[in-house]
């Protein structure tokens, strides 16, 4: 039997490694600098131009959109009132989420096994048929307003309501809250809870000081897989909310598809200030969340 | 995708904790119940004879069988198949390369190749759809002043973008199945006299098999589910699912919905059992 050496040179083989690194990069990597990378810096490029009289785009250079931004209530308060119910969202999801997740981590294997596909399911069920179940419950004609009238009340217009648009939030967020949680407190040992039941803590005690600060990574990663997605949706406060509740996802939405003219530098200037406003909260929150843990 | 570790430890049960155990019961119950009753709700008035879709009259089929003449409806669901296959397959070749790359090689810049891969996912999607569309109406007005031919949004330019947010989750859950790969078999493998490509497509695709069927499920389900960016991405000449059902919620609650909403939930489930069967498979 003969061992084959192969006849490179250890410059050949590096070159070829090098191919080969190439080889594997290049797809994926061009595409999302193309689709990805570009159209963000476009974007960018476009939140400078000029609004044209048919919502068309002149290209002349300024500052203006972001003055507008700055100088009308109208967007300040379609931020403050984003970012309110994002944090509302979070908030309830988190409360909600975290006994479900504890449960789920102290049940029998078998039933934990279930209790999770159940949780997944909503996770991979389309948004706007899970929004559109609320629609249905809701409606003038539906189950919760013949329960009310059933119990001798009158009936309510439940939706469009800003209160139909954070039922239909929570309901849509709350597995992106639990699996994360549910992650972290199954690691979580929990003899560190006995070890502090024996040195006299109670149970308030012990959950504050050991079992919370040590799950607080899915905390966060669950805070902010609701936040950021809550915050810049326009579905579920378009259905449920009707004109009442006006995100700044509806009003990104409107200003570049369905406002007479569309206001495309306009849209592009306040999606990036969007942006840069939820990266700042998010790193904020990351900061403080990993300094409470130390 | 999320990786579910099994919990390493559980407490002694003893009498101190079953009243709060109890509690704890209650309100995981109570939580399913408001996660599963709308769609229980939804499932069952799609069956029901009320016009309005949101009664419990009676029992019929009509809205299925009006469902199956809606040409529309039918087009729409064509259209959004084959985006979502074409997704996939462009999607899951891309990102497993990636992942291998990311997973295999020590290279310049490939922290900034990490930042730019998890940035599809946590970016609002709206952002994404909007710079989508401002990109493509962009570079189809400079091809249209530089060589005159007129391109428009279709069904293409959904595929592209579909692509473009799915090659991230793609990557995240190959690289996750790369993490406990055992080199040596690879090793092994070129001891034997084996050349890098039957390393690859004996050794390696195989055993990271059940990684990439996962993200290849996690892409299709996000590309047939997409609506944001499918909405600001596709021409006006195309008709695609999730849009088509947004366009007729926003005119009236109809039983029709119900139905095509229920076909659409069976759907999703049928992806998570067969998603949940290729990671037992894994373990």
């Amino acid at each position: 039997m003969t061992v084959v050496i192969p006849d490179e040179t250890p410059l050949a083989q590096q070159r070829q490694q090098r191919l080969r690194l190439w080889l594997l990069l290049a797809p994926g990597a061009l595409w999302l600098f193309f689709f990805f990378v570009l159209p963000l810096l476009i974007v960018m490029l476009y939140s400078f131009a000029t609004p044209g009289p048919t919502g068309n785009v002149i290209w002349e250079f300024n500052f203006n959109s972001y003055i507008t931004l700055m100088g009308k209530d109208l967007y300040f308060n379609a931020y403050y009132r984003s970012l309110w119910v994002g944090i509302q969202t979070t908030v309830i999801c988190l409360l909600v989420g975290y006994p479900l997740a504890l449960y789920m981590t102290l049940a029998e294997p078998k039933q934990r096994n279930l209790l999770l596909f159940l949780v997944l399911i909503p996770f991979w069920t389309n948004f706007l048929v899970r929004t559109y179940a609320w629609m249905i419950i809701l409606s003038n004609n539906g189950l919760i307003n013949d329960l009310l009238q059933f119990l001798g009340f009158a009936k309510q217009l439940l939706y469009p309501s800003a209160g139909a648009v954070l039922v239909g939030l929570i309901y849509g967020n709350l597995p992106f809250m639990v699996l994360p949680l549910y992650a972290s407190l199954a690691r979580f040992d929990f003899t560190l809870m006995e070890a502090s039941a024996d040195l006299g803590a109670g149970r308030w005690r012990s959950f504050w000081r050991i079992m919370f600060p040590l799950t607080v990574p899915g905390v966060v990663a669950g805070s902010v897989l609701v936040f950021i997605p809550t915050v810049g949706q326009f579905v579920v406060s378009d259905l449920l909310g009707g004109s009442k509740v006006d995100l700044l996802g509806n009003l990104l939405q409107r200003l570049f598809t369905r406002s007479n003219p569309p206001n495309w530098p306009l849209g592009s200037a306040l999606a990036l200030v969007f942006m840069f406003v939820l990266t700042v909260i998010v790193i904020i929150y990351f900061r403080t969340t990993t300094e409470e843990d130390r | 995708m999320i990786d579910v570790p099994v919990p390493s430890s559980r407490p002694r049960s003893d009498n101190r904790s079953t009243a709060g155990r109890r509690l704890l019961g209650l309100h995981t119950w109570l939580t399913y119940i408001f996660l599963y009753a709308p769609i229980v709700i939804l499932v069952l008035f799609s069956f029901t004879t009320d016009t309005f879709g949101v009664r419990w009259t009676g029992f019929t089929l009509d809205w299925y069988l009006r469902l199956a003449r809606d040409t529309r409806m039918i087009n729409a669901t064509i259209n959004t198949l084959w985006v979502a296959l074409v997704a996939t397959i462009i999607s899951t070749v891309c990102g497993t390369l990636l992942a291998l790359a990311m997973e295999r090689y020590r290279f310049r810049g490939r922290n900034g190749m990490d930042a730019l891969l998890y940035l599809p996912i946590v970016i609002p999607e709206i952002v994404m759809a909007l710079a989508l569309l401002a990109f493509f109406s962009f570079a189809f007005g400079l091809l249209e002043s530089l060589t005159g031919i007129k391109l428009r949004m279709n069904i293409w330019t959904v595929i592209v973008s579909h692509v473009a947010f799915c090659i991230s989750f793609v990557v995240v859950v190959v690289r996750a199945s790369l993490k406990g790969f055992d080199m040596r078999l690879e090793e092994a493998a070129a001891d034997l006299g084996a050349n890098p490509q039957t390393i690859f497509w004996r050794i390696t695709l195989p055993l990271i098999m059940p990684g990439v069927i996962g993200g290849a499920l996690l892409a299709f389900t996000l590309s047939l589910d997409d609506f944001i960016i499918s909405f600001f991405t596709v021409g006006p000449g195309t008709n695609l699912l999730p849009v088509e059902v947004y366009g007729r919620v926003k005119r009236a609650i109809t039983p029709s919905i119900n139905a095509i909403s229920t076909i659409m939930l069976l759907v999703s489930m049928g992806l998570v059992f067969l998603s949940q069967f290729v990671q037992r498979q894994r373990d």
